[in-house]
């Protein structure tokens, strides 16, 4: 059974390597989800948990995700807001496998998902 | 709601945002009885008895963005339609307290879900917040203590993949476990 005992032995691990992970530059990537009662019900938790598993498997360090409370657009839950270049995307309506296309066409790629895009649907 | 889990996700999200520092949430479960209750504690900035009076009627809410708050309204509605209770209590600055109890065997009963993934969710996103969380049965019990972890790890983030991957197992084999896939 996973312990205590275990973190630490995890922490020492992790000590003795040496850190190549990309810090957080001005090329970061920032992805909020929007966790509102709204957006919780209207299924919030899959589109974060996809963004996360997508970006882990990618391995992309210089990608930030986390939640956010309202955004201030109930009937557009689950939304997504991706910040890059300066600039604010607002993905609305969002799914686990939309989200994941984020990740790869617009994250990975730098190809704006169009379709999903408030005010496009 | 479509799972318990969520309703706990979300009146966790008012905990947070009345500025708790220090999160309390516990499943107590009796098999035998059919019955188990949830808990969610904190130590934000409460509410007066005015507001405490109100806020299980759905026109009541802080924000801003809109007229109704919905999570308080909903998570009540959860226990009392599936033969539980529900119940708050609150002080001005020193925190509020949060219980539904539930009849296991109800046929309106929403399942609990996911509430692993949203434990997970909770301490990986909230890194300024500490959680302690509790579930308990006749059977045994499980405790996850966030202040446990940050003392050893130090300054790694629980968002590092092999930290993550350790909490996501402390999670399932010591809280999940407890109840197994019965509520
Ligand atoms: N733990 C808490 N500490 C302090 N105030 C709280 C707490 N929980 C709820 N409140 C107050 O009660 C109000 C109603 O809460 P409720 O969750 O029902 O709706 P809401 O959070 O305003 O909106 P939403 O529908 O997104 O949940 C909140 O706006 C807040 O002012
Ligand atoms: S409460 Fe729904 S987006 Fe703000
Ligand atoms: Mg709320």
């Amino acid at each position: 059974m996973k312990s205590l005992e275990e973190l630490r032995a995890l922490r020492e691990k992790m000590k003795s390597q040496t850190d190549n992970r990309s810090v957080a530059g001005s090329d970061e990537t920032v992805i909020k989800v929007g966790m509102a009662t709204c957006g919780i019900a209207a299924g919030a938790r899959p589109v974060l948990d996809a963004l996360l598993d997508e970006a882990g498997k990618r391995h992309l360090h210089n990608v930030s995700i986390s939640q956010t409370g309202c955004i201030g657009m109930c009937r557009l839950e689950p939304i997504v807001e991706v910040f890059r270049d300066g600039q604010k995307y607002t993905y609305v309506h969002m799914t686990a496998e939309k989200a994941r296309r984020v990740i790869v066409e617009h994250v990975v790629n730098g190809n704006v998902c169009a379709e999903y895009l408030v005010g496009e649907n | 709601m479509r799972e318990l889990a969520l309703n706990v996700l979300d009146i966790t999200e008012n905990s947070l945002r009345a500025g708790a520092k220090l999160v309390r949430i516990a499943l107590n479960i009796r098999f035998a009885e059919d019955r188990f209750s949830i808990d969610i504690e904190d130590d934000g900035c409460g509410m007066d008895e005015e507001m405490l009076a109100r806020v299980t009627d759905p026109f009541t809410t802080t924000r801003t963005t809109r007229k109704v708050g919905m999570g308080l309204p909903l998570f009540r509605y959860s226990a009392e339609s599936a033969g539980g209770s529900f119940s708050i209590q609150s002080q001005k600055g020193k925190g509020t307290r949060v219980h539904a109890e539930y009849c296991i065997g109800h046929i309106d009963r929403i399942p609990l879900g996911d509430f692993g993934g949203v434990v997970l969710q909770l301490i990986t996103m909230n890194p300024a917040v500490d959680f302690c969380v509790e579930v308990r049965s006749e059977e045994g019990e499980g405790l996850l203590d966030t202040r446990q972890f940050r003392e050893i790890l130090g300054d790694v983030p629980f968002t590092e993949p092999e930290v993550r991957a350790f909490l996501r197992e402390y999670i399932q084999e010591n809280l999940v476990s407890i109840y197994g896939g019965r509520l």
